[in-house]
């Protein structure tokens, strides 16, 4: 069984493990301490954290270009935008390291991983889109909430 | 991996005799595909949850708030302690898993038992850790009004902790007169339409409006969430009012028609994610108990690799992989 051939160094190549092993172990210790940033902030929720980190660009067409490309961080809440990129970190070492996507051919980890971060994202953005509108509906006045 | 494929695929054809497309066997390959498409299945789950999210994002129930249980600990407020734990439980159970992948290249059949072995059992604590958070969030801690508009109002005090004045709940069983009830429970023997209705709450609105007038340290707290990122509390005059005028039925705990944290919907999706990953584990725990006795029965000693192994460590991380999200999007955003 020599042909399972591990890669073993993650960051990469920054931390190099010596065996397969080990790098699980590694791996572990990684997911667990960014659980731990995770549940620490979600804890104590830092004052500076609970707004956006950047305010929107006012003006013409180019601010609006502006406030869409920086979205992210105009929107969303800086403490939200952490959780979700520490998320997706450890999303990815899960499925690299754990399901071993790391050692798959190209092809294979494109077919996955592309399809399913295009088709997310799209879903993502249509049915958040749709949200915000029709609260802007229930909060312009058109729909009442107590009566 | 030229030696995986030989046994387990049709002979003779293209997938059965060594030729494999992206260097990977027809049993993960598939298993891939499923993954593929079950997280299409949960991430339209989470869509619509941030669907409803947004639709209602003033309203929305703070998961904080929410979710303060720990086992054993009573009457304490730990938010996130739980979930942090199980969130870990299902990471180490993972870890098990790949060792046990791990053991399975090097054929080595007693490490791949211990470690299958160490895997079931994490993925039973987690189960019964979510049956457990299932039952607290359905039972409800403090009760609520719910008013005509479908609205929850929730009763607390400000009490003065370190200095500062902090809105607390207040159960309430603890304030409600509990005045003697006109309204009896109809059966299906008596009426002239013989269908029977649920249990009658325990208290009526005019109960609790008797206790709030009683209690005049007693305010309501609105679904509002304010610019604070904290729910609306009423002035003691808007609270009376508020009760009076829009009460409509005292709730306690949660189900799929109303809770008393909020937004109905919020317990509905709740249930149904955390339901529908919760049978994901169940299914994985009982694949893994499968695959747990084919090994110690030597099956896949005799086929000489442990690929089987592998593909429901596949399956498995891809259990915890969905929970790291679930665990963001219901707790921690």
């Amino acid at each position: 069984m020599a042909d399972h051939a591990h890669k073993l160094e993650i960051f990469r190549g920054l931390i190099k493990f010596k065996s397969n092993t080990q790098k699980i172990w590694g791996v572990l210790l990684l997911l667990s301490i960014i659980t731990a940033v995770e549940v620490v902030l979600g804890i104590y929720k830092p004052e500076i954290l609970m707004g956006p980190s950047m305010t929107p660009f006012e003006g013409g067409v180019g601010a609006t270009l502006l406030n869409i490309t920086f979205a992210a961080f105009i929107y969303t809440k800086s403490l939200n935008l952490i959780f979700i990129v520490l998320t997706i970190i450890k999303a990815y070492y899960i499925t690299w390291d754990f399901m071993h996507m790391r050692d798959e051919t190209k092809s294979l980890r494109r077919f996955v991983v592309w399809t399913a971060v295009f088709l997310i994202c799209y879903l993502i953005f249509i049915l958040l889109q749709e949200g915000g509108y029709i609260e802007s509906v229930y909060s312009q006045g058109h729909v009442k909430r107590d009566f | 991996m030229e030696s995986t494929a030989i046994s387990t695929g049709p002979e003779g054809t293209t997938w059965g005799g060594g030729n494999q497309p992206l260097k990977s066997s027809y049993g993960k390959m598939m298993m891939w595909f499923f993954i593929v498409s079950d997280a299409l299945t949960f991430s339209g789950f989470l869509a619509a949850y941030g669907f409803s999210r947004f639709k209602f994002i003033d309203y929305w129930p703070i998961a904080d708030e929410v979710f303060t249980h720990v086992p054993f600990l009573h009457g304490q407020e730990l938010p996130m302690i739980y979930v942090a734990f199980m969130t870990f439980v299902l990471i180490m159970s993972s870890v098990t898993m790949v060792l046990a992948v791990d053991a399975g290249h090097q054929m080595k059949k007693n490490k791949v038992i211990w470690y299958m072995f160490f895997t079931i059992i994490g993925g039973a604590i987690f189960v019964g850790s979510q049956a457990w958070e299932w039952a607290t969030f359905i039972q409800g801690d403090y009760g609520a009004v719910q008013t005509k508009g479908g609205n929850i109002l929730q009763f607390g005090t400000y009490k003065s902790i370190e200095g500062e004045a902090v809105f607390k709940r207040i159960p309430v069983e603890e304030f409600a007169v509990a005045a003697s009830s006109e309204r009896t429970q109809h059966e299906s023997k008596s009426g002239v339409w013989f269908t029977a209705e649920g249990s009658l709450p325990a208290y009526t609105v005019n109960d609790v409006y008797l206790g709030l007038v009683a209690n005049p340290n007693i305010l309501v707290c609105t679904q509002t969430i304010n610019a604070k990122g904290e729910k609306t509390v009423l002035s003691r005059d808007e609270s009376l009012l508020q009760l009076k005028m829009n009460g409509r039925r005292y709730v306690k705990g949660a189900n799929l028609e109303v809770n008393e944290y909020g937004a109905p919907l919020f317990a509905d999706f709740f249930f149904f994610i955390t339901g529908f990953h919760g049978f994901h584990v169940l299914s994985g725990v009982v694949i893994n108990i499968i695959i747990f006795f084919n090994v110690i029965i030597g099956t896949y000693e005799r086929r000489k690799n442990y690929e089987m192994v592998e593909k429901v460590g596949l399956y498995w991380h891809f259990v915890d992989l969905v929970w790291v999200f679930v665990f963001t999007f219901f707790y921690l955003v």
